[in-house]
């Protein structure tokens, strides 16, 4: 499996993950080494074969609708890496225009 | 007193007798930290005053007759990878190195029930992505037996603790190996339980369905009771058994009776190490000289294991660390210092960039890649395909015999630095334990040898779901005929 520095780069952003050059050359060169690795998946027939996403495979777990008590507001604001009184503050999420 | 020759279970004796106090034992451990852990990099926090208090206050309860926890005073080790609501929990991560948990773990939470002193967290790889440790954005842990070889990962530090007389119990995960692979490397036994076992909740999430937590100690009557302290059902996590849980300790001293073993075939091929298969075969020399009737078993599909784990595990953790987004907790990296404002977009990708080591970017990439519109088919399903016959190979074997037994690495501990730079190699060295994982049964890491340069080799025991009480059988009678568990680095 070939993988070029473009196909890198464009799951880099899917992953929302900056790289660099050297390491879209590095990647390119590890993932594909892997990806061929995997490919020998290929040799076995699995046609008919249920995947098996979850080692115990349960029907739905219910519980009862009962209120709980939350965290404090401010004990998970205490993580927030930016914030603005009670709000967490991040950069503007539309663009300028 | 030297405390590091006596069981964790030996020391609940004497702690109930009055003839130590939580106080000493804590103590001692707390300077056997100091002493050698500079040398070894186990803890990435010690928690000395805190422990100190909490065996006080189970000392308090002795003395007033109220101590009924399963684990009253007696000192413990936690992977870095469990939530604890005191402190920073990092994951072995930059992305959480300010992290406050609001929350205990369910396991840490049940420990503290329990009595068990909590002594410091332990080193380990990355989001738990490894197998020598070299991933924590931390520090390096050293091997105790030669501190120029890893100690085996992910739960590295937790394994080189014990081994190092450090802590007598640790609190370890594994994900694809990750508690029995450094179990097998620091000459310690380590479990990993069934699937669902233990409880997930505070588990910071690598592969979810993959993912167990587990005990480690010298002993297999130490691991049994360290299970039963952290076993059971847990509503706040979805995926937990109900089933309700034995006395470990209990079970495990009862008689082993008939055993039928089953050689796994597969395990025995090229990569295996001459000297891990010589005492391996030792080892089941041994088991037979204890009764046990041996067969050789064959797991067809052993050779595709890695394969199917590594993009099962990889798109488990590219969905499960899309968290990690600078936002809400964690690291965020600093704006931009030019003039032009920050956009959302590039806060996520900075922050991503830097708060992410090279292994788990690689695996948050092939996970996405495995994910991604196009390929989905051809690798994700095709490996959960691949996992439903691992899974049957598994029980078609259990049909025949009670336990399967193996190596649990091809080779010992390898010298650090040696793999670094060849992720495919390093994922190799998982191929006798990522079974269990996919399928989702228990299985064990006990130590039954050394190489000819001192480095510890161990044995792997696996069984059917909730087998854990014959898993702890077999070992225990293996170590009432062997005493590998005795020796120290």
């Amino acid at each position: 499996m070939g993988l070029t520095r473009a196909d890198v780069e464009k799951i880099a952003n899917l992953a929302r993950l900056r790289i660099t050059a050297d390491e879209a050359n590095a990647f390119a060169g590890q993932l594909a080494n892997v990806l061929t690795y995997v490919e020998t998946l290929n040799e076995i027939d699995t046609d008919g074969v249920e995947p098996l996403a979850h080692p115990i495979e349960q029907v739905n777990v219910l519980a009862d609708d009962v209120a709980q008590e939350s965290f404090p507001r401010e004990t998970m604001l205490r993580n927030a890496p930016k914030r603005d009184e009670e709000y967490y503050r991040v950069p503007p999420v539309l663009g300028d225009d | 007193m030297d405390f590091t020759e006596l069981s964790a279970v030996e020391m609940l004796a004497m702690l109930q007798q009055g003839e130590y106090t939580s106080r000493e034992i804590t103590e001692f451990f707390l300077d056997s930290i100091r002493h050698q852990d500079q040398n070894i990099g186990a803890f990435v926090r010690i928690r000395a005053d805190e422990a100190l208090a909490q065996a006080d206050a189970v000392d308090k309860t002795r003395k007033s007759g109220t101590a009924n926890g399963l684990l009253s005073g007696l000192p413990i080790a936690i992977k870095d990878v469990l939530c604890m609501e005191e402190g920073v929990t990092s994951c072995g991560s930059r992305m959480l190195m300010n992290y406050h948990a609001p929350y205990d773990a369910t396991v840490v939470d049940r420990l503290k029930r329990a009595g068990a002193v909590i002594l410091g967290q332990t080193n380990m790889d990355e989001f738990a992505m490894g197998c020598s440790t070299e991933n924590s954005a931390i520090q390096l842990t050293r091997n105790p037996w030669n501190r120029n070889h890893i100690p085996g990962g992910s739960s590295g530090g937790a394994a080189a603790c014990v081994a190092a007389s450090m802590s007598p119990l640790s609190i370890g995960s594994d994900t694809g190996g990750s508690i029995r692979q450094p179990a097998s490397h620091c000459g310690v036994v380590g479990l990993k339980p069934t699937y669902g076992r233990v409880s997930r909740f505070g588990l910071i999430a690598f592969g979810s369905s993959l993912d167990c937590v587990g005990p480690l100690a010298r002993n297999v009557e130490d691991v049994a009771i360290l299970l039963s302290a952290i076993a059971g059902h847990d509503s706040r996590d979805a995926t937990s058994i109900t089933t309700k849980v034995p006395d470990y300790l209990g079970e495990c001293r009862k008689s082993l009776g008939e055993l039928r073993l089953g050689v796994v075939q597969e395990h025995f091929g090229d990569g295996l190490d001459p000297e891990v298969r010589t005492r391996v075969e030792q080892a089941i020399d041994q088991f037979k000289s204890l009764g046990a009737t041996v067969t050789p078993v064959r797991l067809p599909h052993t050779r595709y294991a890695i394969a199917a784990y590594y993009i099962i595990a990889s798109s488990e953790a590219s969905s499960n660390l899309a968290r990690f987004d600078g936002a809400h907790f964690g690291f965020r990296a600093e704006e931009m210092s030019d003039a032009d404002r920050q956009s959302l977009d590039s806060m996520y990708l900075d922050t991503r960039q830097q708060g992410f080591g090279p292994e788990v970017k690689r695996r948050i990439m092939l996970g996405t890649y495995a994910l991604s519109a196009g390929y989905y088919d051809a690798y994700y399903l095709k490996a959960l395909r691949t996992r439903r016959l691992i899974a049957d190979d598994f029980s078609k074997a259990f049909e025949n015999v009670d336990l399967l037994i193996g190596p649990v690495s091809p080779t010992p501990a390898f010298a650090i630095g040696d793999k670094v730079d060849d992720p495919l190699s390093m994922y190799l060295s998982d191929s006798y334990t990522v079974g269990a994982n996919l399928a989702g049964i228990p299985a064990i890491s006990l130590p039954c040898g050394l190489s000819s340069n001192g480095l510890p080799i161990g044995v792997q025991l696996q069984g059917p779901a909730l087998s854990e009480p014959l898993l702890l059988k077999a070992g225990r009678e293996f170590q009432a005929i062997t005493d590998w568990h005795t020796a120290t680095p």
